[in-house]
């Protein structure tokens, strides 16, 4: 069958998965006094829509900050004055300053899911579907096979759909990126991120790849003459699209640092809530939040962070391929996500994306690590009440990933660049490594579904009230961790040949 | 068969996985009735079942189908057993809908074994090609996938997945030539739900003409020496047996005439409240129209008309103003009248079970298009054994996209809340795509498969959905005339079915090329 059509079959079968997941309940959904991110979407609707530019950050009589006050860069703030001005034309009520606080209707909600779903096949769906057909390799079935595995990410469909939010926007951008630096447009591809920075703020676990990578590129061509230019003119860019996004804030220097300050917050803690990173998992053992400072824990974090996002990044600009680049995205997201300050657990879909793209090249570790993040986020699901779309779409995407990527076929050693473990640890004597780490697959997949089915499940004893979301947390950071160091050996071994790539398809 | 593995594996999930998604849905009225029968066959003894009223949705299916839900209410005990008090009108606590939808995945079981089956029975053409160009795979999609049914069976609610299942599974028994196996079938079938009795016919003759009937002569014509009285008896016992544990406890007590009023009930007018797309919808706006005109051009008084009650919405005995009213009788007359030429084809001239396959559509097609108070969801009954045709000729193909097309289309009324609207707007893309690439890339060999005005129809029909579901909410007819976006669909959809039903009819009378059989 023709490209397109499978192409189009497949796109509209992620849009009846999303919308369908859309049915489902949302975060907050009928909890007053504060509800949830939904809530927080409308309200910033409702404020960009009422009050003046120079409002919307600052804490005023009309804008009261501690109830979802603007917390992300002003891209947002724009995307969501675009969508409070669509929600007037159909029913004033929904944006109505003040008195449409917690508003919640059929209606509405369906209005806010259409949102999101325009925002997606505005941005990001194209993004993937090019990088699909464009950027990998194989025969087209085989592209539209990573086409639709891709599409099928739980995590960003739930977090998006269900627990509300528009994280498609970000990533969709910075997707964008990434498509234009793989075609060699790096102007371009620049401008993407950079819009992407400007809609959340947390697209800057991906910004220091995206800087060694180009300016790995620029040194390469020669730094003087046409690096340089290259240089001046990625720049350029750059500071012009912070100042388009940024030109009602510049105005005066207080309104752009208020609104710095709102979207670097950090008067908050180490972490909060139970997240999969570092220092959440440390603190079972040794409670780190009362030893150290506010402070100390700033700079511990800082410390650590760029201790493991360096190696990573300095391999990139001394090799800046697309397939460095690819693993220096992954490893840095992932670096940020398990030692940065204040992690939130939807932050993992950060590393995600850089982890979907590498769907055809490491299909097992790409996709374990997948469904490692989708269920990490289990806790949060179950609060929204997301449990059975949880299941159905992470059943559904593990077992089309296996079966249409066929990733537990190409699991030899070579496949699955292990060949510098073996390197590494020469002592040890020599095991059938593709056969442990298939069976370690397996377990680890057991384990999933066996904590999935305990939380949901069972009710935790008295005296340990948190069991299940603690058990939850600290598997899925063992597989990130496990994940972080995997990626960064196979970004220091060899790259892949073109022959045995060919050979694979 | 492997083929068959392959889509199976790769199709069934997607289907539960989606359709355990959309558990959360709007439900239908079919959810309230099935409910309230569970609820009648747990709670109440079997002497009560076709006596019971107490909601409006009374038991109107064949008691085996009764027997049906009571098995299953046995399981529903374990999920909620307040939702089988039968007082519990409206009862859809969320358990409940679980079960309910649960219920038809799982029982979705039988359609996916017919559909592999079926798959079987399909020529596999010479050489090996890609899967997704195999015509078993691209039966078993256009099986698994199809539109109507998922919209019907996982959104709106019915087990018609279930009973496809057993006429295809019977269909494939016959074209295994396994006849005592597919009678069997369809004698279950007809006890389920006698919508079935629309394709009896065809079963009747074909397997009176070429089972009972060993051997035919050499031209064709019917060998009466060869009459087998075994084989008769064979059929004979296998249906009245069957008759037997379906109705036999009711007619020991006394209740059949009660049973068979409940299973016909013929007060329910001409149409339904949205009018099927069949030639009853043709002839109401042909009535409505001329009426319309009488009263333009002074030939008729306002007043004597009665009220606008066809497009009233509700179902109810109503008559037509200018053209005669239609009665029961009448239908039926122009349905055996519609099927008579199909029926005398086999028996004249069998040709075996393709032909048989060919009846059965018409007989279906035939009475929907002239039937009493005919439900759109019929056109299921049709399509569905189309779709076996369509992947081993082109013709066949041609007829089935627009019949298939047309008729998914008339179903979208079903689904009217906006939250529906991306679901049936995306699924009827991806099918039709689907069947109209992959039965292009089959046949691609023979020509195009649909004349130019074909499709010119069939574009015509999104123009037909945007001013439906876009143009007319927004209109400021939306009042006065709130039943115009069905006629309009019912209309434009009756003249795409009566098409595909005239040429179905010549592609079997114009058969001359196929031999007679031997069995």
């Amino acid at each position: 069958m023709q490209t397109w059509s499978l192409v189009s079959i497949c796109v509209l079968l992620a849009i009846i998965a999303r919308w369908g997941v859309s049915l489902n309940s949302y975060s907050g959904a009928g909890k007053p006094p504060m509800f949830g991110d939904y809530e927080a979407q409308r309200h910033w609707q409702e404020v960009t829509y009422n009050l003046p530019i120079q409002e919307w950050y600052f804490n005023t009589t009309n804008n009261d900050l501690n109830y979802w006050g603007l917390d992300y860069p002003p891209l947002t703030a724009y995307h969501s004055w675009i969508c409070a001005y669509i929600a007037k034309t159909i029913n004033p009520e929904w944006v109505e300053l003040h008195k449409s606080r917690g508003y919640e209707s059929t209606q509405h909600k369906l209005f806010m899911r259409m949102t999101v779903l325009v925002a997606d096949l505005l941005i990001y769906i194209p993004a993937v579907v090019l990088y699909c057909l464009y950027l990998t390799d194989g025969s087209s079935k085989k592209k539209v096979s990573i086409m639709f595995c891709f599409l099928l990410y739980p995590g960003l469909i739930l977090i998006d759909y269900g627990h509300f939010q528009y994280n498609g926007v970000s990533l969709g951008f910075a997707l964008w990126g990434i498509l234009a630096l793989g075609l060699g447009w790096d102007v371009l591809g620049s401008m993407a991120f950079s819009l992407a920075l400007n809609y959340k703020q947390m697209e800057l676990y991906h910004a220091l790849p995206f800087f060694c990578y180009l300016l790995g590129k620029c040194i390469k061509t020669g730094l003087i003459g046409r690096g340089l230019f290259l240089l001046v003119r990625i720049g350029v860019t750059v500071l012009a699209t912070f100042a388009l996004c940024w030109l009602p804030f510049l105005a005066e220097p207080s309104q752009a640092m208020q609104v710095v300050r709102r979207i670097f917050p950090v008067a908050r803690g180490l972490f909060e809530d139970k997240v999969a990173n570092t220092w959440c998992s440390l603190n079972t053992l040794i409670k780190i939040k009362s030893i150290l400072s506010g402070d100390s824990q700033l700079y511990l974090s800082l410390a650590c962070t760029l201790l493991a996002v360096l190696p990573s990044c300095i391999r990139l600009l001394t090799k800046p391929t697309f397939w460095h680049f690819k693993l220096a995205l992954v490893n840095s997201s992932l670096a940020f996500f398990l030692f940065s300050f204040q992690v939130h657990e939807k932050s993992i879909l950060l590393a995600a994306l850089p982890a979907c793209l590498l769907l055809n090249d490491l299909p097992l570790m790409a996709l374990w690590f997948l469904q490692a993040s989708t269920f990490s986020m289990l806790p949060l699901f179950l609060k929204d009440g997301l449990l059975v779309p949880y299941i159905v779409t992470s059943l559904g995407f593990l077992f089309f990933s296996i079966y249409l990527l066929s990733a537990l076929d190409h699991c030899s050693e070579d496949k699955l660049r292990l060949g510098a473990y073996n390197k590494l640890f020469y002592w040890l004597p020599k095991m059938d490594l593709a056969f442990i780490v298939r069976w370690k697959f397996y377990i680890s997949i057991a384990a999933m579904v066996g904590l999935s089915i305990a939380t949901a499940v069972l009710i935790p004893p008295p005296h340990l009230p948190d069991l299940f979301p603690v058990l939850v947390s600290t598997t899925a950071f063992l597989h990130f961790l496990g994940t972080f160091i995997h990626f960064n050996v196979v970004q220091f071994s060899e790259p892949p040949s073109r022959k045995s790539q060919k050979k694979s398809n | 068969t492997e083929t068959f593995g392959i889509s199976t594996a790769q199709l069934t999930p997607l289907c539960s996985v989606k359709n355990l998604i959309q558990v959360p849905t709007v439900r239908s009225t079919d959810f309230e009735v099935h409910r309230n029968w569970l609820a009648i066959t747990h709670s109440l003894p079997v002497s009560r079942w076709y006596y019971e009223n107490t909601s409006e949705w009374t038991l109107d299916y064949p008691p085996l189908f009764a027997w049906f839900e009571l098995g299953l209410s046995q399981v529903a005990r374990r999920f909620d057993a307040n939702m089988l008090q039968v007082e519990n009108l409206n009862y859809a606590s969320p358990a409940t809908v679980l079960f309910q939808r649960l219920s038809v995945i799982v029982t979705d079981v039988v359609f996916i074994y017919a559909a592999r089956e079926c798959c079987r029975c399909v020529r596999e053409p010479k050489g090996s090609r890609d899967v997704l160009s195999r015509p078993s795979f691209v039966l078993a999609v256009l099986l698994l996938w199809n539109f109507g049914l998922l919209v019907v069976d996982h959104i709106h609610f019915q087990y018609n997945g279930f009973l496809f299942g057993f006429l295809l599974l019977s269909v494939a028994k016959h074209l295994q030539s396994q006849h005592l196996q597919g009678a069997l079938l369809f004698a279950f079938l007809l006890n389920l739900k006698h919508i079935y009795l629309y394709v009896a016919p065809a079963y009747g003759v074909y397997l009176l003409r070429s089972y009972c009937f060993a051997q035919d002569n050499k031209d064709g014509s019917v060998r009466w020496s060869s009459f087998s009285p075994l084989r008769l008896l064979a059929l004979g016992a296998i249906v009245t047996s069957v008759c037997a544990l379906s109705f036999g406890p009711f007619i020991a007590m006394g209740q059949l005439p009660q049973v068979l009023s409940r299973l016909f009930p013929f007060k329910r007018g001409l149409c339904h409240a949205y009018w099927a797309p069949n030639i009853w919808a043709l002839y109401n706006v042909l009535d409505k129209s001329l009426a319309v005109l009488g009263v333009r051009l002074k030939l008729l008084e306002e007043a004597e008309l009665p009220p606008a009650s066809m497009t009233g919405g509700l179902v109810q005995e109503f008559e037509h103003s200018v053209l005669p009213s239609v009665t029961p009788a009448v239908t039926l007359v122009c349905t055996l009248l519609s099927i008579l030429p199909a029926v005398a084809s086999i028996w004249l001239r069998p040709h075996g079970a393709q032909g048989f396959l060919r009846c059965l559509l018409l007989c279906a097609l035939g009475c929907f298009m002239f039937g009493w108070h005919v439900h759109e969801k019929a056109i299921l009954i049709a399509i569905l054994p189309l779709s076996i045709l369509a992947v081993e000729s082109r013709e066949d193909a041609g007829i089935f996209l627009i019949l298939t097309t047309t008729g998914h289309y008339s179903l979208f009324p079903l689904l009217f809340t906006p939250a529906e609207l991306p679901i049936k707007v995306v699924l009827m893309l991806m099918f039709t795509i689907f069947s109209f690439t992959a039965l292009r890339k089959l046949h691609s060999a023979q020509g195009s498969l649909l004349h130019p005005l074909e499709v010119i129809y069939l574009l015509g029909l999104v123009a037909v959905a945007i001013a439906c579901e876009v143009v007319f909410p927004l209109s400021p007819w939306q009042q006065r005339l709130p039943f115009l976006p069905l006629l309009v669909t019912s209309v434009y959809c009756a003249m795409g079915v009566c098409y595909a039903f005239l040429r179905l009819y010549a592609s079997l009378l114009l058969r001359r090329e196929e031999k007679p059989k031997q069995l």
